[in-house]
């Protein structure tokens, strides 16, 4: 869908434009970061405010983990997260392995210390998501090989 | 879903707002990312749309109007000549859905073309067709005028050369 491509090419000019900007000037990488992060979380909030307007109240965390990794997870890159574990104390991990914004990038190696810049803002946008449906969260993402992540 | 795009794109501009304090700069940035994306969106457009080759201006505004606009943001300016010369057309939007959720620019940010970004990218799209304009806002709905109208103005002849894309 011609929309996709419209929004992976934004992500990626807006991830080099604030490293380019930073590099000239003032900010270290971690403030690149945290600002993706920030922007993520903004859109995050509004996406899942438009996406459960319809839907009926979660059970429990469970059943919103659930929501983020097929419905949320769809409607943003038009797949499902691939597997999702829990220790059923707070922590889950979500892999997808065919990540949208890192299939652009060569598979291998070479570009795996950029990765983690293209996760930020992902991550932004489930912590806003899950932000606004109640939940307070920490949200990191790691990428060994690509392009897969977790 | 476009939502994820305008939504995506607010959230750059207010970033850029916290991280410039002249509406120029952002102006500027906005541009400058629209250029960077519009030099890529043309394959995808062309290879989306396998168009034939544009043999006038009023052809490409045409095209740019009723195929590209249509086919990203889905919507459909209308095109109209502004000039004798034929090489000076603005695009008018009644509808503009990068602005869905945006209410109205902050009083500090009067000057701010929120949605710069696209003259950058038809002007970057324009390039790597070898073709060189100049593309503003000549209104804007969110500073108050009736319709969103984008002036596009090429500068050079278009270059006589086969571009067919298979």
């Amino acid at each position: 869908m011609a929309d996709e491509t419209l929004f992976l090419l934004l992500h990626s000019e807006m991830v080099a434009g604030l490293y380019r900007a930073a590099e000239q000037g003032e900010g270290e990488n971690g403030r690149c970061t945290t600002k993706l992060e920030s922007m993520g979380f903004r859109v995050g909030q509004g996406l899942i405010e438009r996406f459960t307007k319809d839907t009926a109240r979660f059970k429990d965390e469970l059943d919103i983990m659930k929501f983020i990794c097929k419905d949320f997870w769809t409607t943003v890159f038009k797949k499902q997260i691939d597997n999702l574990r829990t220790n059923h104390q707070g922590i889950y991990v979500l892999q997808d392995n065919k990540f949208r914004l890192l299939t652009q990038m060569s598979a291998g190696k070479q570009y795996l210390e950029h990765a983690p810049k293209f996760l930020a803002f992902t991550c932004g946008l489930i912590r806003g998501g899950l932000s606004n449906l109640g939940i307070k969260s920490i949200v990191t993402a790691e990428v060994s090989s690509m392009p897969a992540c977790k | 879903s476009r939502e994820l795009f305008v939504l995506t794109y607010g959230a750059l501009v207010a970033q850029l707002c916290k991280d410039y304090e002249k509406d120029e700069d952002v102006n500027t940035c906005l541009d400058r990312m629209g250029y960077a994306i519009g030099i890529r969106l043309i394959d995808d457009f062309l290879a989306r749309s396998s168009v034939k080759r544009c043999r006038s201006y009023s052809e490409t505004a045409d095209m740019i109007a009723q195929v590209a606009f249509k086919m990203y943001l889905g919507v459909t300016p209308s095109v109209s000549c502004s000039s004798a010369a034929g090489n000076e057309f603005s695009l008018i939007l009644d509808k503009n859905p990068l602005v869905d959720f945006v209410e109205e620019l902050p009083a500090e940010r009067a000057s701010l073309c929120y949605c710069n970004l696209l003259c950058g990218v038809i002007r970057g799209a324009l390039e790597m067709v070898h073709l060189a304009a100049e593309v503003t806002f000549l209104q804007d709905r969110l500073k108050g005028d009736a319709v969103t109208e984008i002036g596009i103005t090429f500068l050079r002849k278009a270059e006589d050369r086969k571009h067919r894309r298979n």
